[in-house]
């Protein structure tokens, strides 16, 4: 996943986190979670989500090598 | 004479609980291996479910359950968009781009403080002479409002139980004795396993409120008859964000409480979860990980962990909101309608008690969703104790007087010593301030200092031109902003500016523009520095 891509939709999300049409909005889903709640409880699922496809497609695995390196570029082991 | 006195049930499972926890934190001291760095850093082996767990209890304070409770039934529904889903995205942010990097740079050079890295990427001693007692400053409240914590919880559960023994404190447990004991277990499990010990106690109490807190849900919503008529008579001011005035009428007369949240507060409030970047105990938990693949449990599962806990605990705030607007399905007896709206907005953290003392008669369970409000406390304040001795070991003592000339079992020693006085002085202060009105919202402006010192990680982590001068100007530059908010707000009340934005935001913006101009204007870091840490 490139780093534009992964940039982006955390941007999104970030945006996404100000629900202001849902500022007045009283209304039940499921007929016992307010609607604003619900709404975030959903974020929260969507971050994780964005977080899983990051993690499988944007990890960084070089670093795990270069921490295992020595301080003179040689392996630690 | 029948004895009228409350049973003493809760305490003797609290009791169990803490002897569960002390044997478990005990046993994890069998694969302690005697080393400094196994003490501090664990020897970099823990693997990704104590990461996850360990990191997760440790980032939710006693606010997770007891504060989020509360502050629904304050501010309404938008509590959990203001605290909650915003901190599992921006956490899961600090994790992915801060923890992992200084994870790998902490194992190649064998740092276990922050402030060892500041030191060397910015190569400037006395920039770790600065960030120390900011760091330590910061922390000190976040571990007074977890001891605090546990008294108001404790006090007012165990009232009536022991009516001879503790005649002066209407038969509640002392402070003196509820703080004596908190601390003392945990700073049992800290002395003898270090960090090691503190991610085994911290899996098992995350998981214990985790539990507690939807047990809790479930049987005060069974009390209601079920989450549908729980929510019918919620005060429906809660049930939006737009702000509103309440009219509260109790025994103490006629006020208004402000419910709802303004916009620009809540957008503004996205600023506090960067705190956990710059958090020093979550650096240590962080180099504990066995290596960077391990984090991704953690990085992944947080959100989700979050809204188990938040979701659950922002409901019930909102159902005890019906106190406020009683209609047919509205269980809350008399004295609780009267206590809850009395209540000042400095002890809305009582509410989840209050809800358990009156809804919820089985005093086996109130004892075990008890321990699951103690276990979230203490996951938190082992690690900050920790990291505090670690830091004055490290950062002060070893780096004035130099590595060499303590041998290893000196340093571990050296490390508990430190860990006993903290504890010692947390103790005393937690007493002497006990009392204190605004303490827990010392916690928003503890978490606002972390956070508005973001700049300063990140710019180290990823701006090859951030220089030593700029990281000072940072420093400085969130010092003075964050101080002149704090003294604005009479030292540690409810404060925003410009209708709602919130300090942190502010703060944050002047930490980093000054990073930023004051680094393009002076004096690069040398090409060794940039080679070590940007390979």
């Amino acid at each position: 996943m490139r780093s534009p891509i992964v940039i982006g939709i955390f941007v999104f999300l970030a945006l996404a986190h100000q629900d202001f049409w849902l500022w007045d909005d009283p209304s039940l889903v499921f007929g016992f979670i307010p609607i604003a709640l619900f709404y975030h409880a959903s974020y929260s699922i969507a971050a994780a989500i964005f977080w899983g496809l990051v993690s499988k497609f944007a990890w960084p695995t070089y670093l795990e090598a270069w921490a295992d390196e020595g301080e003179d570029g040689t392996s630690a082991d | 004479m029948p004895d009228s006195s409350p049973s003493t049930t809760p305490v003797i499972v609290l009791c169990i609980y803490l002897s569960l926890l002390l044997g478990l934190a005990m046993m994890s001291k069998r694969l302690f291996r005697g080393t400094s760095k196994d003490y501090f850093v664990a020897s970099h082996s823990i693997g990704p479910f104590l990461l996850l767990m360990s990191v997760f209890g440790t980032t939710m304070t006693a606010f997770a359950l007891v504060g989020s409770t509360g502050k629904a039934f304050q501010r309404g529904v938008g509590t959990y968009g203001l605290m909650a889903s915003s901190s599992g995205l921006i956490h899961a942010f600090c994790f992915f781009m801060i923890g992992i990097k200084l994870w790998a740079i902490g194992k190649k050079y064998g740092y276990v403080t922050q402030i060892q890295f500041f030191r060397n990427r910015f190569e400037s001693n006395g920039l770790g002479y600065l960030l120390f007692p900011i760091l330590v400053g910061l922390v000190v409240p976040y571990l007074l409002i977890g001891v605090i914590g546990s008294y108001r919880v404790m006090g007012p559960l165990t009232k009536g139980m022991f009516p001879n023994v503790f005649a002066g404190h209407e038969g509640s447990l002392p402070p003196w004795l509820i703080g004596a004991v908190i601390c003392g277990v945990v700073l049992t499990y800290i002395f003898a396993g270090g960090s090691r010990a503190a991610a085994w106690a911290n899996t098992f109490q995350t998981l214990v409120f985790m539990c507690m807190g939807v047990l809790a849900f479930y049987l005060i919503s069974q009390k209601f008859g079920g989450m549908a008529e729980a929510i019918k008579q919620a005060n429906p001011a809660h049930l939006v964000r737009t702000p509103s005035e309440l009219e509260v009428t109790s025994k103490a007369g006629t006020f208004t409480r402000e419910v709802g949240i303004p916009p620009l507060m809540f957008l503004s409030y996205m600023f506090i979860p960067l705190s956990v970047g710059m958090f020093p105990h979550l650096f240590q938990h962080w180099l504990t990980a066995k290596s960077a693949k391990t984090f991704k449990l953690t990085v992944v599962a947080h959100p989700i962990c979050i809204l188990i806990v938040w979701v659950p605990c922002v409901l019930m705030g909102l159902w005890a909101t019906g106190v406020f607007a009683p209609s047919p399905s509205n269980v809350w007896p008399a004295p609780a309608i009267a206590i809850m709206k009395g209540l000042p907005d400095a002890s809305v953290g009582a509410i989840l008690s209050l809800s358990l003392r009156f809804l919820i008669e089985n005093p086996i369970i109130v004892g075990l969703v008890t321990a699951g409000i103690l276990a979230a406390i203490m996951s938190s304040l082992d690690s900050q104790f920790l990291c505090l001795g670690t830091i004055f070991t490290n950062d002060i003592v070893l780096h004035s007087a130099g590595k060499d000339r303590f041998s290893d079992g000196q340093i571990v020693a050296m490390a508990r010593g430190f860990v006993v006085a903290i504890v010692l002085l947390t103790y005393v202060l937690s007493l002497l301030l006990q009392g204190a009105q605004n303490v827990f919202d010392l916690a928003v402006w503890s978490f606002s200092g972390f956070a508005a010192l973001t700049p300063l990680v990140f710019a180290a982590l990823y701006w090859r031109r951030a220089t030593k001068a700029g990281a000072y100007a940072c420093v400085i530059a969130v010092v003075a902003t964050w101080i002149t908010y704090f003294a604005m707000s009479g030292f540690g009340g409810e404060f925003t500016v410009m209708n709602g934005v919130m300090p942190v935001a502010l703060c944050f913006g002047a930490g980093a523009a000054a990073m930023i101009i004051v680094s393009l204007v002076t004096q690069l870091p040398s090409k060794e520095t940039v080679d070590k840490f940007f390979a």
